[in-house]
Parts: C-alpha cells; sequence; structure tokens
C-alpha cells in the first residue's frame, strides 16, 4: 500500500510543482516506484516541468469522470522508469473534481505506487482540499518571508481539520520544506531565517533548497533539477530531503553565502 | 415558551377579567403563542370554538389545547397538545401569572485547555470561562473568552478576554506581538501598544475602562 503525500503550501509561486518533480524523481531513483498527479486543473504545470506536456493524452479530471481508464491517463517518465505522471486538464476548472471520484482515484493509484505525491494548487478553496483530502504525509513548501509564513500556517490549520485523517482524530505527518533560502539576504535581515521561520510554524524541518538559477534553467528544459543537474546545491538539497521523507536521518546542511573553494577555482558548470 | 391560559365557567366572566389584564398589560399577548388549557372547564366543540375566536378578537393566538381528551374536538380548532409539560393548573380567578418558562439555567464557570498552537485562521470561541493555550497563537488567528487568556507562547494574533461583560478578565502571555488586545470589548490594536510591551512576557487588564499592559517579570 503506498503513502499518499501532498505537496501544498497555501501562498502561490513558492515551488510546490518544482518540489513535486524533484523530490519525484528522488524517490524515484532511490528504487520507488512513484506517480506524481497535478491538481491544479485549468492552471497546469506539473507536465511542463516534467517534460511530458507532448504526451498529455487524457487527465485527471477525464478518469474522475469516467472518460478515461486510469491506465490509459498515466504518463511514464521517459528517463526514469518507476516515475510516472497523471496530468491535470487544461480546458476544466477544479469544480469538474468530485470528492468521491478524486477517493477512487487515489485508492487505485495507492494500490500500484509506492508513493502518491499530489502537487497541490495554491490557495484553500476546493483544489487545495481536495488534493489534501486524502494525504498520510504533507510536505509545506514555505519561503522564508512573511506572507509565505503565514499562509504556510493556515494550510497547517487546514491539514488538521480538513482531511480524511483528521476527521478520524488522526494525524496528517507535516513537514516544512523551505525554498528558495538566500542566505546573504537572511543575513542582511531582508529575508526570515530558518529559526524564525521553525518558531512560527512549529513543525519539523524537511530539507531547505537555496535560491538558484538552476532550477528556472530545470523548469525551461522541462528536467527535474535531480535530473538535468544532480551536484548542484538544489538538487543534492532535495535528494536529502526525500530521504527523510523515507525515514533516513541526514544531516541537515544550511546552504551558506561563501562559495566553497572548489567553486571558485572552476566556476559554475553548464548542466 | 407558549404561556398558558385556564379558563373557568362562567366563561363570559373569565373573558371580562381577561379583558382587564389586557388593559393594564397591553401587549403582553402580541406574538406570544398561548395554549388554553380546558381541564376545569366542560366545554362543547361549538363553545370552545366560541372561546377561541374571542380570544382572536382579543389579539390572543390560541394554539393549541391541553387538559381533555386528543380525539374530543374536530380539526376546525386548534390541536390538542399531548406529551407537553402539564400546564400549572392555578384555579385562581386571575389567569396564570407565571409564563411556563424555565429559570435560565446557571453557566458554571469551566475553562478550556488547548495543546495545539492556534493556526492562522482559527478561531477559538469559549464565552464559558478561561482559554489557556499550550502553544503560539499564530498571526491571524483569533481567540475570544468569557474569561481570561493564558498563552503559554508567543500571541501573534488577536485575544478578546472577558467577552460576557467580564471586566476582570485578564490576558497573559509569553511572548507579546499581539494583532489586537481587548477585554470587554475595549481594544487596543498592534499600532497603539509600545515597542518595549513587544517581544516579551505581558498582563493585560482593564482599569477604569482602559487597558493596561505591564510586562512580567
Amino acid at each position: 500500500m503506498g503513502k499518499v503525500l501532498v505537496v501544498t503550501s497555501g501562498k502561490g509561486g513558492v515551488g510546490k510543482t518544482t518540489s513535486t518533480a524533484a523530490l519525484g524523481v528522488a524517490l524515484a531513483q532511490a528504487g520507488q516506484t512513484v506517480v506524481v498527479v497535478d491538481f491544479d486543473v485549468g492552471l497546469r504545470n506539473l507536465d511542463l516541468v516534467m517534460g511530458a506536456e507532448r504526451r498529455v493524452v487524457f487527465d485527471l479530471v477525464n478518469v474522475v469522470q469516467g472518460v478515461a481508464k486510469l491506465p490509459q491517463a498515466l504518463i511514464r517518465d521517459k528517463r526514469i522508469e518507476k516515475l510516472w505522471l497523471l496530468p491535470a486538464s487544461q480546458t476544466r476548472d477544479k469544480d469538474a473534481l468530485t470528492e468521491q471520484g478524486v477517493a477512487n482515484v487515489i485508492r487505485d493509484l495507492r494500490a500500484k505506487f509506492d508513493w502518491v505525491i499530489c502537487d497541490s494548487p495554491a490557495g484553500i478553496e476546493r483544489g487545495a482540499t481536495l488534493a489534501m483530502r486524502f494525504a498520510d504525509t504533507a510536505v509545506i513548501v514555505t519561503n522564508p518571508e512573511v506572507s509565505s509564513v503565514r499562509d504556510s500556517d493556515r494550510i497547517i490549520g487546514l491539514l488538521d481539520s480538513k482531511t480524511e485523517k483528521a476527521e478520524k482524530g488522526q494525524r496528517v505527518d507535516k513537514h516544512i520544506l523551505i525554498t528558495r533560502y538566500d542566505a546573504a539576504r537572511a543575513a542582511r535581515g531582508e529575508m526570515l531565517n530558518i529559526d524564525d521561520v521553525l518558531e512560527i510554524l512549529a513543525i519539523p524541518l524537511l530539507g531547505i533548497i537555496p535560491e538558484s538559477e538552476e532550477i528556472l534553467r530545470a523548469s525551461n528544459l522541462g528536467s527535474p533539477v535531480t535530473i538535468g543537474n544532480p551536484a548542484s546545491a538544489p538538487a543534492r538539497a532535495y535528494v536529502a530531503a526525500a530521504c527523510r521523507l523515507r525515514g533516513e536521518e541526514v544531516p541537515m546542511i544550511v546552504p551558506s553565502e561563501r562559495k566553497g573553494l572548489l567553486d571558485k577555482l572552476f566556476g559554475r558548470r553548464a548542466a | 415558551m407558549a404561556f398558558v391560559l385556564t379558563p373557568e365557567q362562567p366563561v363570559a366572566e373569565w373573558l371580562t377579567q381577561l379583558d382587564k389584564w389586557i388593559r393594564s398589560s397591553p401587549g403582553f399577548f402580541v406574538g406570544r403563542p398561548v395554549v388554553l388549557n380546558l381541564a376545569g372547564v366542560t366545554l362543547s366543540e361549538s363553545a370552545v370554538a366560541h372561546v377561541v375566536a374571542e380570544l382572536a378578537e382579543r389579539g390572543v393566538r390560541v394554539m393549541g389545547i391541553e387538559g381533555v381528551e386528543p380525539s374530543k374536538y374536530g380539526p376546525a380548532l386548534p390541536p390538542v397538545l399531548t406529551g407537553g409539560r402539564p400546564a400549572d393548573e392555578d384555579k385562581g380567578a386571575a389567569p396564570a401569572a407565571a409564563a411556563n418558562e424555565a429559570p435560565p439555567s446557571r453557566q458554571e464557570p469551566s475553562s478550556l485547555v488547548l495543546q495545539e498552537p492556534i493556526r492562522s485562521g482559527q478561531s477559538v470561541i469559549f464565552p464559558y470561562g478561561d482559554v489557556t493555550v499550550l502553544g503560539s497563537v499564530s498571526s491571524g488567528a483569533e481567540l475570544v473568552a468569557g474569561g481570561s487568556i493564558h498563552i503559554y507562547g508567543a500571541l501573534r494574533g488577536r485575544a478578546m478576554a472577558g467577552s460576557k461583560s467580564n471586566p476582570r478578565a485578564r490576558i497573559f502571555c509569553r511572548k507579546n506581538e499581539a494583532e489586537l488586545l481587548a477585554i470587554d470589548g475595549y481594544y487596543r490594536t498592534a499600532e497603539d501598544m509600545h515597542a518595549d510591551l513587544r517581544g516579551r512576557p505581558v498582563q493585560v487588564w482593564l482599569e477604569n475602562a482602559s487597558l493596561v499592559i505591564a510586562a512580567m517579570e
């Protein structure tokens, strides 16, 4: 029986889709069977970030409405055989999803995969609450700045009340993933530092992903950073986060502002 | 709550007394549902209909009848109520003055202890007494208590104590970063709080209709 993981945040643009793709790849590379599911109906992005946008035939809404069967909609990644994608519809919107339909899809996916990673849309309405509804675990993506932290806090409150697990009196395991961390700006006081974020949110830290140009490059290439540039700092941070999701203890590295000696000598390598 | 009228024979006299009462307490029956207790009289169906009509003319709306066999009267009359509380059988001349209302129950003071932080967007409303939070209250969250509020953590949201006219309620927190503090309706926002009271343990109380915030230890 697989685990259902929701990647959510409340705030938009903090790195949910990027993190869903990067974590999905890292888990699949470690030997797990993984499906990443795009819940952002109408504004789909996961297919772009995964580089599968030219292969989409059927989507989550088609499956929920019974127009297509699940195997017809699932797209296998060309680079990693244990990684699959269930894209969202671009022409419909979130009202096309029904709770029962989503429950059926999640149940079927759970039976086939070790990890079902649900990429949540931003916000707190139907799309976001449906994405989290059947989750066992949650990764709350947060930028170290005040509006993102407050929105993440709101989402944490919803994870404790609007999920099936919460309604049964159980808990969804929650983790914070800090993204776009810029050590120099934190030092100057322009961004919150890690301790401030954790003090406010009071949830265990899964990982710290540094701000990096590699991320944008990866999205444009349709190649999640953990495939495209595995030696880069963000890729290594995502791999460490994936290990922690599986219960491994990996020492947390806080990205620093100073470049290491090797980086200085050889400069940044192109992918 | 329905009011019970217990007519007595001769009905005409009883109606005259009712008129006297209505004159001295006009508007008493306005909007008030009335139950007619016919246990003390023996009236035919048409006589009851007459009484109901007479009462209607006086602005008294009879919603039901009690004190008789349910099958006694036909559907043209107000229904016979069964299973209700027995009316006060007041055989006195005046209609029963005591309304059949239960006295308002006294709320025993109680307290609420919350062991989780209060997240943004959550609203805790507890008018019955004190609220204690073992954790922080996030920005965008609110706590409304009838009694005092005790926060063993940072207060970053709103805390409103003494919500049921209790000016002696207080607010305590380990780290004051509150957006708004209020006691018994008197409030102060973050803007009007001294900078040296922010980020510290504070106690808040009401003195002469004015909120006092003081640092603790």
